[in-house]
């Protein structure tokens, strides 16, 4: 019987199979085995985590092939990884690299200022980032099989992430009371492609899977996120700039279970030793926000 | 198929537990959550969803649920794993990773490969169908998805499905029921009827 490849049914369903989970930031193969030890759902793999990068300032670019490979060596888990914005051949390199998911993410330095990747073009599935509804459907359309809400990455403040998914979930929930006729107005507004709309609103979710990333730092960060309404969570900077990330990583892993159990999530929060420094917001200038990058 | 009262259990620590739900609730069954010990109480079966062996097995002992599951499964309680459920249930999966070792089985993790190599493919489970009364013996559709495959059985482990190439892709040993593909991600729901059924002839 015929065998079916790279459908997008195995596309999203990787992600799927990701939801509850945490995916975390790593970059060297002994952070990957770090998280797949504390119970990571996959890594994400990059040169610099997102507040060194705010912090070196910079291009920031595709990781070295070698360091990817390294990774994808070391654990057994889904190994993700990161190209610019726009930046296809990035990605065809990643996808030669043999990679189980690409990020087109905001936190790299974008390579285009009008067009994301086709992603329909390519075999491997893409996970991008999203601000609201109108952004979510739009990755969608061009391919994306999984989604986060950006936050603001490399702050270890969880504000951004709050707006973006009370936004994008906002935005669904006013969806669902729209009437047929409704809603291709509101298509055009949120500049997303009507099939898609129709689609979320019969769905009354996404229709693929939608982590929440950019700015979390402890369990009830997570927690939070997962409450709001997310399948599950990206970590970057939060692990491996704490004082204790192996202890930080399984935490915030358990939060993510028990999201609405406050009892464990107090013994879950206790005694983990410093969590990253933060960032507020105010302090950023807007040229330096990665959440605007994405069009 | 309606059941007289009864509630499946899903075990929710991590993974595509929500797919599960969603067709028990589509063949009117009762279906559970299950993240800690108490939520195992007077559930009739349990399934362990596709996700992450790794984070499924780590939890599962981090909440204690570890040894609660093995019980239950030596005592006859029917569950059923799906992917990284079936590497759970597995006594031997050649790496060190916390595994419940209730079915008689030798598991490969990643047998095909990485995300590149997941494929969707038609086969046929005669066992099923069988049981189910249909007179045709159709194929179901089955997702891989980073899949493993089963490499040995035990002698009292019965080969419900290969592939053309002859690999073990679904078990069952008694009460518990292994496969290595995704009925979850689809629409038919035939192998959840078959769990149904196990639970109802137990």
């Amino acid at each position: 019987m015929t065998i079916k490849k790279q459908s997008f049914t195995l596309k999203a369903g990787l992600a799927q199979m990701l939801k509850g989970g945490v995916i975390m930031d790593v970059v060297t193969a002994e952070q990957a085995k770090i998280a797949e030890e504390a119970g990571a759902c996959a890594v994400m793999a990059l040169e610099r985590v997102p507040s060194d990068i705010r912090a070196q300032g910079g291009v920031a670019r595709m990781s070295d092939p070698d360091l990817i490979k390294g990774i994808m060596e070391a654990v057994t888990i889904p190994v993700m990884a990161k190209c610019r914005i726009g930046h296809f051949v990035e990605a065809q390199i990643l996808e030669a690299l043999g990679v189980d998911y690409i990020d087109e993410s905001e936190v790299l330095t974008p390579a285009d200022e009008q067009n994301h990747i086709d992603k329909q073009a390519f075999n491997v599935p893409f996970v991008c980032g999203c601000r609201n509804l109108g952004e979510a459907l739009r990755r969608i359309g061009e391919g994306a099989a999984m989604m986060r809400t950006k936050g603001e990455a490399g702050t270890g403040n969880v504000v951004e992430a709050v707006r973006h998914a009370r936004s994008v979930l906002g935005e669904i929930r006013r969806l669902t009371t729209m009437t047929r006729d409704e809603m291709m107005a509101y298509a055009k507004d949120i500049q997303a492609p009507y099939e898609l709309v129709v689609q979320t609103a019969r769905l009354k979710r996404l229709p693929v899977v939608n982590f929440a990333a950019g700015g979390i730092a402890t369990p009830a960060d997570a927690a939070l996120m997962m409450q709001l309404g997310v399948d599950g969570v990206f970590v970057g900077s939060g692990i491996f700039k704490s004082s204790d990330p192996a202890r930080r990583a399984k935490a915030i892993v358990e939060a993510v279970i028990h999201y609405r159990d406050p009892h464990k999530l107090a013994a879950i929060s206790a005694g983990l030793g410093e969590a990253m420094p933060g960032l507020e917001l105010a302090t950023i200038p807007e040229s330096q926000k990665m959440a605007k990058r994405g069009w | 198929m309606v059941m007289d009262r009864g509630i499946i259990g899903v075990l929710a620590l991590q993974g595509a537990f929500a797919e599960h739900i969603s067709i028990l609730h589509k063949l009117d069954v009762s279906a559970r959550e299950v993240r800690t010990v108490n939520d195992l109480d007077g559930l009739d079966g349990l399934i362990i969803p596709g996700g992450e062996s790794t984070v499924i097995g780590k939890m599962a002992v981090s909440y204690r649920l570890f040894d609660a599951l093995r019980t239950l499964g030596q005592t006859g309680f029917p569950i059923w794993g799906t992917c990284a459920g079936l590497i759970f249930l597995a006594k031997d999966v050649g790496r060190a990773q916390p595994v419940l070792g209730l079915m008689d089985i030798t598991v490969e993790r990643n047998a095909f490969g990485r995300q590149a190599d997941s494929f969707e493919q038609k086969i046929s489970i005669p066992a099923v169908t069988a049981c189910l009364g249909e007179k045709n013996d159709s194929p179901f559709p089955a997702v891989f998805i980073r899949a493993p495959v089963v490499t040995a059985v035990g002698p009292e482990v019965h080969i419900l499905a290969t592939l053309p190439d002859g690999k073990i892709v679904a078990v069952q040993q008694g009460n518990l029921l292994g496969t290595a593909f995704h009925p979850e991600l689809t629409n038919d729901r035939r192998l959840h009827a078959y769990f149904l059924r196990m639970i109802r002839d137990k």
